[in-house]
């Protein structure tokens, strides 16, 4: 086990406080019903997964180093705020409704429109360079 | 998973702040866990593959099964599912590392992390609602 940093723990755990209020305060104005198209998770995850690769990029290539940025906002607040485990229970609903075409869609657009997303916050950081 | 806080925000759309003050602990302890569990896979498996988020994400996904397979309803299943395990697995990270493996051009890592986790994932959702039916 690394050696664990107190100030490193507490910013993981304001942020994944923040991300869970979101997610949950999210999926309570975006009701889907059981086993229709899960419009609050896959909202969530692409956006959460954008904002991660923003971060990210930015902390990694352009800005010096923080010491609790990265465990704020990317491990705390965005790791939080996505979902895999809710994705995968809500795929197994829509199979268990036999509604296998959408169970495949949701599948590939929430991989498709995750890896997009990445890419596209990837590629604005290090074209437009550093911007605050 | 919404429908469970609408039930309790009926009465002039208030959720109570306790409720919200549960959802946020449950978060800031399913991120703790992913970052020790994260740390403490990486560390022996080694960075060459995302085995970390993968084995956080495949042990959410049994436990967030168990818990939907069960009798477990309204706001103790918000609370342990929706927002612990939710905060405990993560989408954004499995994303992130899949496009930075394809990035470094190791395409058979990138797929295999993001088909592998998919496939693997509903497997484990499968299992642990079925356990969690049995209990």
């Amino acid at each position: 086990m690394p050696r664990l940093d107190g100030r490193e723990l507490a910013a993981i755990a304001a942020g994944g406080a923040l991300g869970a209020v979101a997610r949950v305060w999210i999926g309570r104005h975006v009701t889907s019903a059981g086993g229709s198209w899960p419009w609050a998770t896959l909202v969530i995850n692409v956006s959460g997964s954008f904002a991660l690769a923003y971060l990210a990029t930015r902390l990694q290539e352009r800005l010096p180093q923080s010491t609790y940025r990265r465990p704020l906002l990317g491990t705390g607040f965005c790791g939080a705020y996505t979902t895999f485990s809710t994705m995968q229970v809500e795929l197994l609903k829509i199979v268990e409704l036999h509604r296998y075409g959408v169970a495949v869609a949701y599948a590939l657009v929430s991989i498709a429109a995750g890896m997009a997303a990445i890419w596209l916050a990837t590629s604005i950081v290090r074209r437009t360079g550093a911007i605050a | 998973m919404a429908r469970n806080l609408d039930r309790t925000s009926h009465r002039g759309d208030r959720v109570s702040v306790w409720l919200w003050a549960a959802v946020g602990a449950g978060g800031s302890v399913g991120a703790i866990g992913r970052f020790l569990l994260d740390s403490l896979v990486a560390e022996h498996a080694g960075r060459d593959f995302p085995y970390g988020t993968f084995a956080v994400n495949i042990s959410g996904t049994l436990i967030l099964g168990v818990l939907t397979g069960s009798s477990l309803a309204g706001n103790v299943l918000l609370i342990a599912g929706t927002a612990t395990i939710g905060s405990y697995t993560t989408f954004s990270t499995w994303m992130l590392e899949s496009h930075r493996l394809a990035e470094d051009r190791q395409f058979r890592r990138a797929r295999l992390n993001l088909g592998v986790s998919l496939f693997v994932g509903f497997g484990a959702a499968f299992v642990g609602h079925a356990i969690g039916a049995q209990l």
